[in-house]
């Protein structure tokens, strides 16, 4: 990094603000560790209630991101190779929870999915009630942490081309083959990043979580809902329990980069 | 389109700039109040306004344990009314008060059903039936504590499908119709309106929520926090908060 800034000649006042943002963002993790009760971070962490929040969080999290590749990948696939009318506008609004409050996603699914959303009646009749239930927060994680894949999936398509599946193409294998043999092997770094990004976002949602799902131990209760609680009545629990995600966060992110890193 | 830019941002800052320059000539008193007081302390506030020329109350509502940690961090506040005592108790115990703390008003726990009661809920023993969703508060927050109590008291085990963290979570909650049935105060229940229906609640009689009102040292406009809080416990103040449904401190 610092050999290309080198020998592009970046201006030296830019150093400033750039290290003030990075501060900026910084300090106040180091305030979170600073807060941090070490003697008692142990037995904080691993009490009854942390450890159910975390066990759920890490579960719904991984079942989000299953999902979030199954129905993703084909949704990043049509946007990077296809051009249809309206494409832009669709693509902007598959993106919309990126930006969207994700209390205002939690409503969303509510009034789509509760007992009297848009499709709550039908699901009543089968039988099947979504809300307050974990199925409730692998749905408000999935709603928010699919764009994460989407995103830079579709980046990763774009950057690759479709050289060699044109290549494959004329070689004659069907198109399911060109999908399975080169367009995936070629963007696996891209899929696995957008994947590791999807899953931390869907780690830390907490907005839809509790609008949709509410918030009960054991059931509903991930680990971000878990700091809300607490952090009135138990300060020190909702510290540690906050450092717990932010070390999570950072190996999350540490991977996403690593990925990244080998497409390059 | 630059040119449209720029005369854009002239008409969107303008306003706000004229607004900071009233505010500059008026006295500001900073109220914080439980969140279940907004539409009361909304009315006190304007006659407050209206009896005081050149001030301006400006509210603060939250959970009655989030308006004391922000206090105790050294938020800007002039008046603390909180929903119950224990909250209170932490701003006296860090000597925060300019004086004691005096009892305003009274609110007992209701159940709350959507409309039409779906799950034909009676009394407080029928909320513990396994086919009933329902929703209370968490028991870290003062109504779920209360909630706690009146279990206790009647021995009836409540299973809720979730523990939320205010009244407001519970309401909205009941109010989509996702719960069957909810606790919340009787307050509540008369500000959500032809949303939900109340159900008599006897047992929570023995259980009730206590708000003290308190002038805050730090305030630097001692004598206008003061009249405020004499206000809500004066005859206007006192019919206000009647008239949302509680009950007159003891």
């Amino acid at each position: 990094m610092t050999t290309r800034a080198r020998t592009t000649g970046l201006p030296g006042w830019i150093f400033v603000p750039a290290t003030l943002g990075a501060v900026f963002v910084l300090l106040p993790l180091v305030a979170i560790i600073a807060r941090v009760d070490w003697a008692n971070f142990v037995p904080l962490i691993t009490s009854e209630s942390s450890r159910a929040a975390l066990w759920l969080s890490l579960r719904t999290s991984t079942v989000s991101t299953v999902l979030c590749v199954l129905l993703g990948v084909p949704m990043a696939v049509v946007l990077a190779r296809t051009e249809f009318r309206g494409q832009g506008v669709l693509r902007s609004l598959v993106l919309l929870p990126l930006v969207l409050p994700p209390v205002v996603g939690g409503l969303a699914l509510l009034y789509t999915f509760g007992r009297r959303g848009l499709l709550g009646e039908t699901f009543s009749a089968w039988g099947i009630e979504i809300a307050f239930s974990a199925a409730a927060v692998v749905m408000a994680q999935t709603f928010v942490s699919m764009p994460f894949l989407v995103v830079s999936l579709e980046g990763a398509l774009r950057t690759a081309g479709e050289r060699y599946e044109v290549v494959a193409a004329t070689l004659g294998a069907g198109p399911t083959t060109v999908f399975r043999r080169v367009t995936l092997p070629l963007v696996l770094p891209g899929l696995l990043s957008g994947a590791v990004l999807a899953f931390a976002r869907a780690l830390g949602e907490f907005g839809a979580t509790v609008t949709f799902a509410g918030s009960l131990q054991g059931t509903t209760q991930t680990l971000p809902s878990l700091i809300y609680q607490q952090r009135v009545t138990d300060p020190d629990a909702a510290v540690a329990l906050a450092l717990v995600l932010v070390v999570v966060a950072v190996v999350v992110i540490g991977f996403a980069r690593q990925g990244r890193g080998s497409t390059r | 389109m630059r040119r449209t830019a720029l005369l854009a941002a002239a008409i969107l800052l303008a306003p706000a700039l004229t607004a900071c320059g009233a505010d500059d000539e008026d006295t500001t008193l900073h109220v914080y109040a439980a969140a279940s007081l907004t539409s009361t302390f909304e009315q006190v506030a304007a006659v407050f306004e209206e009896e005081h020329d050149g001030v301006d109350v400006e509210l603060s509502f939250a959970g009655s344990s989030d308006l004391v940690s922000s206090i105790r961090e050294g938020a800007d506040a002039d008046v603390l009314a909180s929903a119950d005592l224990a909250t209170m108790d932490e701003i006296t115990a860090d000597g925060l008060e300019a004086g004691d703390p005096v009892d305003f008003a009274t609110n007992t726990l209701q159940i709350v059903v959507p409309p039409g009661n779906p799950a034909g809920i009676t009394g407080f023993a029928d909320l513990a039936g396994t086919d009933v969703k329902l929703v209370i508060c968490a028991p870290e927050v003062p109504c779920g504590a209360a909630t706690r109590k009146i279990s206790e008291n009647t021995g009836v085990t409540l299973s809720p499908v979730s523990q939320e963290q205010s009244v407001a979570d519970v309401l909205g909650k009941v109010t989509s119709g996702e719960a069957d049935a909810g606790l919340v105060y009787v307050t509540d229940v008369i500000a959500a309106g032809d949303e939900v229906e109340g159900i008599e609640l006897p047992e929570a009689a023995d259980v009730v929520n206590t708000y003290p009102i308190v002038a805050l040292a730090d305030s630097g406009q001692d004598d206008l926090a003061q009249e405020f809080v004499d206000l809500v416990l004066g005859a206007s103040g006192q019919e206000i908060l009647a008239g949302a449904g509680f009950a007159p401190a003891p």
